[in-house]
């Protein structure tokens, strides 16, 4: 194996990895930015992976078969946005810590959809899942072709989201309310745009998109849904939201740096290099502790009073 | 009849009657009744937490009054939010600015202007064109591509006025606007003011009583939430109201004492030290402050007294020079030190760098020594004796509060004032360093807080007062240094210096050397 097929290796595994840590990582940006930070991101992963898996698994062989994997995104990302919106009923309208309601919320979301698994499927299943679309003529070009172009087509979307995500925050009237809702939320009160609502509303979307994330896992990643199938990945998420800043740009670049390192470690314990690998295992968090030590912390353009409930009538 | 939707229609007359609004442990407004009619300008006094922004809010649908109602052209409406104080053609320019500071000049105006949200993508080309119809329309240059975090406070309100007239206001309401003003700022914006009462009306909120005689026809005054006086202006004076506001004769004290005859204590020399932005704030700055004496710096500011303070407190490295308090060298030591040598500290940013506003008053009361053997067994706080102490400062100082547990960032800027003097004093400083100490504050606060400083100069204590106010500045100093750019221009003996003078100095105009007497102490 030459060096080149090691790297290109190395990236298409990396690279498909990314995609629910990009999609779950740029839904908890809309939370941060209207203010609210939502550690339940996992457990809606894993909801979402299970319903997405369920949908797709109880529709095999019906004349819905065709639609199985469409219908389980949906599934998923319905569920995804109620969460969200439950997760907004407890912080945004009763003012609960939102640290606490967010591990309320993983622990709900993770439990409930390994009981619910064990309950209805029982063991290990495997279901075709996504398939990959090869775009025409891209995917044969050399060397990044088959990297870049030949990946399911929740894995095109989730980048297209990106840019996608950029205009929405940054041109849009509802992203400029997102925004000023998690800067100075007395400020938009003052001018009629009503905090509460924009909080909803952005923990609806974030709530969709790890909906979707979850989805991402069980129907396009492992094509089977396990308990521990997210493994973390939704607190790696919020991780990466404060290593990007709060721009989607820097979200895709740290989703991307921490699959590349996933994929790097895993290779390393394949070709037998001999290293230790409890460190190998170790590389991806530590690549993003130390980024995120080094990173200046984006305070005049992150979101400044990220966790802090609104009351118009609460003076502090 | 019952209330009725606010409409587009010209504001002849806004009534307000018994509104009664209160909140946990005190009633803000009391039965308030207040008419104000078309193109009238009416001031609105009363000293910190008299219920003048609660009013306010109220009349902007922020706050739901406990009792009481709103009346336009005679008929009761009713304000959900502000969006229907908008629609009735009401904006507010508040106290705390409402800017969102990572946003541009042009984002913020179009974050309340719902026609610019209309289409799939922000319509900011419309807003910019708004915003230069009005800029022109008023004469208030703005930049609408800047972000707000790089405005000055002057340009910050400019955008605040020019955001509440974008949003269609024919009814205005600012509240303090000048408090946080140069005096230059200031009066450019009396004049605008007055102009622009010519089509609408204004209620204009402050405790500088001369602007209120110069600016409006008609002036309330609240005191503890009621209505104490409501009259035409013409022919009130500013002691009047002043004794109005607070129920009794205001004097502002003033310095009589022989100049500062004691030992220098606080000497600073050849200080350089860089700004947020890295370039030389203080360029090479000299000054000593002897005990029982009252040094003052004059200046625009942003001159480089915020670095100074922050210098001289241990909050900001110091590239060159040296600061000694009573011979010893305080020179990028830690504030720890410093404080423990003797220095007190009154930041120019109270609610953030004086307390910390959501502990309570009590712990706030001893932020500075809750580790020393009078307040703590070591690992436990000394709750007695911080409950001892709390309450002892409490009536000292006449710190008005609901109760000394309530987190301090809930009382009016005065009281918070009070409760960072009461602290700094207990702790007997050699020297004070008081930053802008009544910025913001109304004459009842002032005159304390004057007076605590005059008491404290008998005592013998070195102060530093760095402010912007020259009446101030000629009440209480011994000697008025003039900075400009970074650098001491001149000292001045406090019974020497001249308003004239002084704004000359301030303006970096430095008159021949012959009008002015050699300082002893004073570095060259
Ligand atoms: N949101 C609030 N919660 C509790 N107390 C408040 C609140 N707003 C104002 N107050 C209290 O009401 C009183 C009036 O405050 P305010 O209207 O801000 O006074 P002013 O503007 O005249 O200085 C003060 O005692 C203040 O502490
Ligand atoms: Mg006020």
């Amino acid at each position: 194996m030459t060096a080149l097929t090691i790297v290109l290796n190395i990236l298409s595994i990396g690279i498909p990895f990314s995609v629910s840590l990009l999609l779950a990582s740029l839904g908890e940006m809309f939370n941060q930015r209207a203010g609210i930070f939502n550690l339940g991101c996992e457990g809606i992963m894993s909801m979402g992976a299970f319903l997405g898996f369920m949908c797709a698994y109880s529709l095999q062989n019906t004349a819905m078969t065709p639609y199985a994997n469409l219908m389980g995104v949906l599934v998923a990302g319905v569920a995804g946005t109620l969460l969200g919106l439950l997760f907004a009923l407890v912080t945004v309208t009763f003012h609960a810590p939102q640290g606490i309601a967010g591990i309320g919320l993983q622990m709900l979301g993770t439990g409930a959809a390994g009981t619910l698994f064990r309950h209805f499927v029982g063991g290990v299943t495997g279901i075709p899942g996504l398939p990959n679309c090869p775009i025409p003529l891209l995917s044969k070009v050399p060397f990044i072709g088959p990297v870049l172009f030949n990946m399911n087509i929740l894995a095109y979307l989730a980048f297209l989201f990106v840019p996608l995500s950029s205009y929405i925050l940054f041109k849009t009237p509802w992203g400029l309310k997102v925004r000023a809702v998690g800067t100075s939320p007395r400020s938009a009160d003052t001018m009629a745009i009503s905090v509460q609502r924009t909080r909803y509303q952005a923990l609806a979307v974030g709530g969709l998109f790890a909906g979707i994330a979850g989805a991402y896992l069980s129907l396009g990643q492992a094509k089977m849904f396990a308990d521990d199938i997210v493994a973390g990945r939704g607190f790696i998420a919020v991780a990466l939201v404060y290593f990007g800043g709060w721009d989607p740009y820097r979200i895709l670049g740290g989703s991307l740096l921490f699959s590349i390192a996933q994929s790097l470690q895993l290779s390393i314990q394949v070709l037998g290099i001999k290293f230790p690998y409890e460190f190998a295992v170790m590389l991806p968090y530590v690549l993003v502790i130390v980024v995120l030590a080094f990173t200046r912390s984006a305070v005049v353009k992150g979101p400044a009073e990220l966790g802090i409930p609104y009351d118009r009538e609460k003076r502090i | 009849m019952g209330p009725t939707r606010p409409t587009r229609e010209k504001i002849k007359e806004l009534r307000v009657e018994g509104i009664t609004k209160r909140f946990p442990g005190i009633v803000a407004c009391d039965s308030v009744d207040l008419t104000i009619g078309e193109n009238e300008i009416l001031a609105l006094v009363g000293e910190n937490g008299a219920g003048k922004t609660t009013l306010m809010n109220i009349l902007m649908g922020l706050y739901q009054p406990d009792v009481g109602k709103i009346f336009i052209n005679g008929r009761p409406v009713q304000f959900k939010g502000p969006a229907d104080a908008f629609a009735a053609g009401i904006g507010m320019v508040h106290q705390h600015f409402m800017l969102v500071p990572n946003m541009t000049v042009a984002e913020n105006v179009a974050l309340g202007l719902k026609e610019s949200h209309t289409h799939l993508r922000l319509d900011l080309s419309g807003v910019k064109k708004r915003i230069a119809e009005i800029s022109e329309r008023y004469k208030l240059p703005v930049q609408p591509d800047a972000y707000v975090w790089q405005l000055s406070v002057g340009e910050q309100q400019r955008v605040e006025l020019i955001k509440t007239l974008c949003f269609g206001a024919r009814f205005l309401i600012l509240d303090e606007p000048t408090s946080a003003l140069t005096p230059q700022e200031t009066d450019d914006l009396i004049v605008l003011l007055r102009r622009m009462a010519s089509d609408m009306s204004i209620i204009f909120i402050s405790h500088k009583l001369a602007e209120v005689t110069a600016l409006s026809d008609k002036v309330a005054i609240l005191r503890r939430g009621r209505v104490v006086f409501k009259g035409t202006t013409a022919g009130q004076t500013a002691a009047g109201l002043a004794t109005l506001m607070t129920g009794h004769e205001v004097v502002l004290p003033r310095n009589e004492g022989v100049d500062g005859c004691g030992e220098e204590r606080l000497v600073v020399q050849d200080l350089c030290v860089k700004s947020d932005r890295g370039f030389l704030a203080l360029d090479g700055v000299g000054f000593s402050v002897r005990s029982g004496e009252i040094l003052g710096l004059a200046g625009v500011s942003g001159n480089g007294q915020k670095e100074l303070a922050e210098a001289l407190a241990g909050l900001r490295r110091v590239e060159k020079g040296r600061v000694s308090l009573m011979g010893r060298d305080l020179t990028n030591r830690s504030p720890r030190e410093i404080i423990d040598a003797g220095l007190g500290y009154i930041p120019e940013d109270r609610t953030n760098e004086g307390i910390v506003s959501s502990f309570s008053i009590k712990e706030n009361l001893i932020l500075k020594d809750f580790a020393s053997p009078k307040f703590s067994h070591g690992i436990f706080i000394k709750s007695q004796e911080e409950a001892r102490n709390a309450a002892s400062l409490q009536e000292r100082f006449d710190i008005r509060c609901s109760s000394l547990n309530s987190a301090a960032g809930s009382l009016s800027g005065g009281n918070i004032q009070k409760v960072i003097l009461a602290r700094e004093l207990a702790r007997e400083p050699k020297a004070l360093i008081a930053v802008y100490p009544t910025r913001g504050l109304d004459m009842g606060a002032e005159e304390f807080i004057h007076t605590r400083l005059l008491e404290l100069r008998a005592k013998g204590v070195a102060i530093f007062l760095i402010s912007e106010e020259l009446d101030e500045l000629m009440n209480l100093c011994d000697r008025i240094a003039v900075i400009f750019k970074g650098k001491i221009l001149d000292i001045l003996a406090g019974r020497e210096a001249t308003r004239p003078a002084l704004g000359l100095l301030m303006a970096g105009i430095r008159p021949e050397a012959a009008d002015r007497a050699a300082e002893p102490g004073e570095k060259a």
